[in-house]
């Protein structure tokens, strides 16, 4: 009966494990992050700020990451599944922000308690009522604007930068053209004191959460048959169809559940920033696009770490050499790419 | 109900700009190997996905067990029970033999007795059943491939050039379990081959292409017996080497 048994045994030993150098290029994407907060931290010393600087600093830089990284999360699994460039992700993280801070000012009284319960009970109803606006808008936005440009990436492009502009017109002509503040609630404010540090507490939070959230999908994507699918689209979209599944279906969900956290990550940025503008999204684009691109197209985890080393470099670089900010990332993408062209963590492609 | 499985009746083919399949006529009969052969570049490939509706046919019909699927989804095509065995295999590579091979477990489990019999046919797939497909050599790689395409029974599978680039043992291994996948009668296999060895000894018809059309269609050992048709069909002998 065994009649390839031969040939499995021959390979049996030309198949080692992971070697001790295979092992240190899967982890050395990982170590970036902590490499680079060492980096700083010699900086920042060597230029005479102190130690609890640079915790401050850090922390900020993992909670922008994070957040970062809640809002680009939806934008990589759609473009490593499909193929699809969507420039109008941004226009979910603005209607997130907008229907997130209006719930939030409605519910003004309950926002504005010195009580984290009743905090609470505003903002657990404004993220729940972004994330299914946007969500809803997913559902929308890729029927009637992606579905039929499939395949075809100058058409992508033109048609989801135009959605984009559309959007923040709707924007304005609903809610105007002013900025919008929104002070975080009492609950969400302040700072712990850590030695002589002091760290924000929403920056806290919103790290705590945006980890968890990590750690969700992870979990969907590593253990279940929904995370198995996406992962093989992934891969090799033309093959899971050919094994008789809709990956179209499943296309529409992932867009669907990418809009809504893009939604979830502006109302954590409108807290963030305590105020809103209808450039929100397009503003934070440019980072989205650059932690998609170092982490590698299509890769969650890369994702995560893109981001965070986004989040760390803006951070680092405002405070040393603020003129430099925005100029680190992009320098920080192009030496990524000359180390790892395919980003950080890169996808295989079955085709 | 007809004797054929599978036809394809003036089939066109456009990729782009291009005119591939210009008129394609086939047959596969039920049960047994049917072999497609013809040099690269006739259209082969073409119809395989043609028939698998990666490509549209632009005009003509496919029938599969007397059902038009021409118009139909890719999808709708597999889950009418044909599978499908590119050429480069297909295999996700980040993951594991165990989740490939879930995932072509239509309905989340195995069938216990048949991926025994999955198995038994290709022992490599179990030694290495928790690693990353990426991992397997070539010939591993074909084997889960067709592991896939078996797990759950099919009545017509699309086997593309299912040797190139293997040694000849891992070959002949993969003829013995293409003979053990028909015993039952039920499984047909429409295979795209140029090993003439492995199809001489498992097709029992055979079709021609050149230039996106079939140039002969027939028994294949009529067209092995007869050398000279061979010649004008294909430039190359059905003879085995010593």
């Amino acid at each position: 009966m065994s009649v390839a048994n031969n040939a499995g045994a021959d390979q049996a030993a030309a198949l080692p494990g992971p070697g001790a150098r295979e092992r240190l290029g899967r982890a050395a994407p990982y170590l970036a992050v902590p490499l680079l907060a060492a980096v700083a931290l010699v900086a920042i010393l060597a230029q005479g700020s102190s130690l609890p600087t640079w915790v401050t600093l850090t922390v900020a830089g993992l909670a922008m990451g994070v957040m970062l990284f809640i809002m680009a999360s939806g934008l990589t699994l759609v473009f490593g599944l499909m193929d699809v460039l969507n420039f109008g992700h941004g226009a979910f993280i603005t209607v997130g922000a907008y229907v997130g801070v209006t719930v939030l000012l409605w519910l003004g009284p309950a926002f504005a308690a010195d009580n984290v319960w009743l905090n609470l009970l505003a903002i657990v109803p404004a993220i729940a009522a972004a994330m299914a606006v946007a969500g809803l808008g997913g559902w929308f936005f890729e029927r009637s604007v992606v579905a039929p440009v499939y395949g075809a990436h100058l058409k992508q492009i033109l048609v989801t930068m135009g959605a984009l502009i559309v959007t923040e017109q709707l924007l304005l002509a609903i809610w105007g053209p002013e900025r919008i503040p929104i002070n975080r609630p009492e609950a969400l404010s302040g700072a712990f004191l850590v030695g002589d540090a002091a760290i924000e507490r929403y920056r806290v939070y919103a790290t705590v959460l945006g980890l968890a959230i990590f750690g969700g999908m992870v979990y969907v994507l590593r253990r279940t048959r929904v995370g198995l699918l996406v992962r093989a689209g992934v891969e090799n979209g033309e093959m899971v169809q050919a094994m008789g599944y809709r990956v179209r279906v499943l296309f529409a969900g992932v867009f669907i559940v990418g809009s809504a956290l893009a939604a979830l990550g502006g109302v954590m940025w409108a807290l963030y920033d305590e105020v809103i503008t209808v450039h929100i999204g397009q503003n934070l684009m440019i980072m989205v696009f650059i932690v998609v691109i170092i982490g590698g197209l299509g890769s969650v985890e890369g994702c995560l770490v893109g981001a965070l080393l986004v989040g760390l470099m803006t951070n680092y670089t405002g405070f040393l050499t603020p003129t430099l900010s925005l100029g680190s990332t992009i320098l920080l993408m192009v030496v990524v790419l000359m180390w790892r062209p395919q980003g950080l963590i890169a996808v295989n492609k079955g085709h | 109900m007809s004797d054929d499985l599978l036809s394809l009746e003036g089939v066109h083919t456009h990729i782009g700009r291009y005119h591939i399949l210009q008129g394609v006529d086939l047959v596969v009969p039920r049960g047994g190997v049917t072999v497609l052969l013809g040099r690269n570049g006739a259209g082969k490939t073409t119809t395989m996905r043609t028939i698998m509706g990666l490509w549209q046919a632009s005009r003509g019909q496919i029938r599969f067990d007397g059902r038009p699927i021409e118009a139909l989804p890719t999808p709708e095509i597999a889950n009418a029970g044909i599978a499908y065995v590119p050429e480069n295999m297909g295999i996700f590579a980040g993951l594991t033999v165990k989740e490939n091979m879930v995932l072509a477990a239509r309905g989340g489990r195995f069938d216990q007795a048949r991926l025994d019999w999955i198995l038994t046919l290709f022992p490599a797939l179990k030694r290495f059943w928790a690693l990353p497909a990426g991992h397997l050599s070539g010939g591993q790689k074909q084997m889960l491939a067709i592991a896939r395409a078996v797990i759950e029974p099919r009545r017509l599978l699309l086997i593309d050039e299912p040797s190139k680039g293997l040694a000849p043992a891992i070959v002949g291994a993969l003829t013995q379990a293409f003979s053990e996948l028909i015993a039952d009668g039920e499984t047909t296999i429409l295979l795209v081959e140029q090993n003439l060895h492995m199809a001489q000894s498992l097709g029992r018809s055979v079709a021609v292409m050149d230039e996106g059309r079939i140039v002969h269609a027939g028994a294949m050992a009529d067209l092995a017996a007869d050398r000279d048709l061979q010649g004008r069909l294909l430039g190359l002998s059905l003879e085995p080497t010593p």
